[in-house]
């Protein structure tokens, strides 16, 4: 038996690092133009959850939305430790703000049944909103329980959490299922097995094994190429490397409430950040230059 | 979802913890009343708790024209569904075309379960908010008044503005610190409606076993100057020269994330997009090359002396007076001539 928790984790591009080049006109950001990463904070509830499963017996299943690379942070899920993992990708997916986000999640989330516990980073670094999470449980109708720090304890269907709220802590009682967001304060995220790397380095998902195949045979026939995926896939599944991969259908999603049609908040412009250069006033490093500043603020009361 | 309400009010969530409350509400009913005179309409403000009418006076105050008041012994700490519960459904029944959170950690566990169950667009952590018709030129619409949600988005990198055209109402979180406090008027009367709000069993799913609060150690928010140290300080050891600044001033340390993370300073002490923004009247930048997370965190500062090296670092650009020079020969400088200052 045991408890089962999904874990939703993002792949996110690397925004410490990011030019001017990474941006479109429109406004959107141009992903493929960028390093991605595994979303610190989702690394973290990820370890929650593998932990409580240690602990406390149970499975952990890993769901991603996201485009093709995104399997990239699947296998890194199950090279960790996790029991199952499952890329949701569609095109109509694309521009989905937080609230189509939480809500193609929460078909994904329903279609997994039995579900204890979702656990979820704070906030990803490339938004910042920290809105997937309270969002996602709003949709499946479970209580919320941010910030968590600690799992304090479990019992049947009750979850103790100790949450960090900022000035302070809190305790709290919630009965599941629940949906948890986990701080990066949280734990340390154990490292990929290398055990687990030998065996699940060639998982792959659909999606990237139709993109190889393209590269691998440019010229051959629709019907050859499928053929090829369909080998392929024949192996890995017998091997246990098949990534599952869902789209919109596969989740009985309303289209209405995906994607561009299902988002409520549009980016109506957007400027990158230029320094306005409007000079200032360029003070010598000297005793008589610094005496000379801190009169003028005295006389202009800055200072008292 | 609520149908585009012209008339609608623009509403404050009045964040309050144990009797006090939350300097953002404030802030935010202040700006609420400056969004609801461009647009015609009044300010309500939206307060759950147990016993804490008495608040209700300072957001009339500080600008409301309205308070819901929802005083039930089950609101007296913050819980997220029985107040999300207040607030969809004070929401649904008066059709407020604009809904304001402060960005704290609880407006931002509260915020997008509502919008969430109220199907509306929320946009987080504005640090500012305009009003204005936009020109859909696809749809071939002008959208009147619409609220503009202006934030730093991708890590600060880009400031974007967002709008909710089509679903309502606008709701945003905004950081705190950002709109300005602004004084009282103690002779302003307001409404106060009191509100009761049907819960369900399922509302309490969460319950609050303990809780602890902290004084905050660092006030970087209330304090009048801010001599903060960033990398190039150096080291931990070397720190002592930011605060023997901060000490000569009498101002609060302040730090960068740089120095954050090398360790020199606790992380209570940092200014910028992830730490404390803040508005002092003086903001001294000692090392600290001001990466735009950091700058978004000061800029508003009224006057900002930069200390760096580099002429070129870019604190120099929000920089109101720049020191090119070693900062431990400018600072022992600034020391003297602040401790030898003539008295006003």
């Amino acid at each position: 038996m045991g408890y089962h928790c999904v874990v939703c984790v993002k792949q996110v591009p690397d925004t410490a690092n990011v030019t001017g080049e990474a941006m479109r006109e429109d406004g959107t950001v141009n992903r493929a133009a960028l390093p991605t990463i595994f979303n610190p904070e989702d690394l973290h509830a990820l370890e929650t959850a593998l932990d409580l499963r240690d602990r406390f017996g149970g499975t952990v299943t890993v769901l991603t939305m996201g485009p093709p690379k995104a399997s990239d942070v699947l296998r890194d899920c199950i090279f960790r430790g996790a029991d199952r993992a499952i890329l949701l990708t569609d095109r109509r997916a694309a521009a989905s703000d937080t609230l189509a986000t939480s809500y193609i999640l929460s078909q994904a989330v329903r279609k997994l049944k039995d579900v204890d516990f979702v656990f979820c980073g704070r906030q990803a670094i490339d938004g910042d909103t920290a809105q997937v999470g309270p969002q996602l449980a709003e949709k499946l109708g479970y209580p919320q329980v941010t910030y968590l720090e600690e799992l304090l304890g479990l019992s049947d269907k009750t979850a103790r959490i100790r949450r960090n709220v900022g000035n302070g802590w809190e305790i709290v009682e919630v009965d599941l299922p629940v949906l948890v967001t986990v701080l990066d304060t949280a734990n340390e995220p154990r490292p990929a097995a290398a055990r687990r790397v030998m065996k699940h380095k060639k998982a792959r998902t659909r999606i990237e094994l139709e993109a190889a195949a393209k590269n691998a045979l440019p010229d051959a026939s629709a019907d050859e190429r499928e053929a090829e995926i369909e080998r392929q896939a024949e192996t890995l599944r017998s091997r246990g490397l098949m990534l599952e991969q869902w789209n919109l259908d596969d989740i009985d999603a309303d289209l209405e409430w995906c994607g561009l049609s299902g988002s409520p908040t549009k980016v109506h412009r957007v400027q990158s950040i230029v320094l306005t250069k409007e000079g200032y006033t360029e003070i010598p490093p000297t005793e008589e230059g610094l005496r000379q500043l801190i009169r003028e603020l005295v006389v202009d009361h800055t200072l008292g | 979802m609520i149908e585009v309400n012209r008339q609608g009010d623009v509403w404050v969530f009045a964040e309050q913890e144990d009797g006090a409350l939350h300097d953002v509400s404030l802030e935010l009913v202040g700006k609420a009343r400056e969004l609801a005179d461009r647009l015609g309409v009044q300010v309500s403000a939206v307060l759950p708790g147990w016993r804490v009418r008495e608040l209700a006076y300072r957001l009339h105050h500080h600008g409301a024209d309205k308070v819901f008041l929802v005083e039930d012994r089950k609101l007296e700490h913050f819980l997220t569904q029985p107040y999300a519960r207040v607030m969809t459904t004070l929401v649904t029944e008066h059709k407020p075309q604009i809904v304001l959170f402060g960005a704290t950690a609880l407006g931002r566990d509260l915020a997008p379960r509502v919008a969430s169950a109220m199907r509306a667009g929320l946009t987080a952590d504005c640090t500012d908010l305009d009003i204005a018709d936009v020109d859909d030129k696809a749809a071939k619409t002008v959208h009147k008044n619409l609220l503009l949600q202006i934030r730093p988005a991708f890590g600060g990198n880009i400031i974007a503005t967002i709008i909710n055209p089509e679903r309502w109402p606008q709701m945003a979180t905004v950081r705190e610190g950002v709109m300005a406090l602004r004084d009282p008027d103690v002779q302003r009367k307001g409404e106060i409606i009191e509100t009761k709000i049907a819960f369900e069993e399922a509302d309490f799913a969460v319950r609050l076993i303990e809780r602890h609060r902290e004084e905050r150690k660092v006030n970087l928010k209330g304090a009048r100057t801010i001599v903060a140290g960033g990398g190039g300080v150096g080291s931990k050891a070397n720190f002592k020269v930011v605060h023997e600044l901060a000490g000569a001033i009498g101002g609060a340390v302040g730090a960068s994330r740089a120095a954050v993370d090398g360790g020199f300073i606790d992380k209570a002490h940092q200014v910028g997009q992830t730490g404390t923004t803040v508005r002092p009247a003086l903001y001294v930048a000692c090392g600290i090359s001001g990466a735009v997370q950091h700058r978004a965190g000061m800029e508003e500062s009224a006057k900002i002396i930069a200390i760096n090296w580099d002429g070129e670092a870019p604190i120099f650009g929000v920089a109101h007076y720049g020191i090119v020079g070693d900062l431990n020969q400018v600072i022992p400088l600034m020391v003297k001539a602040l401790k030898e200052r003539p008295k006003e």
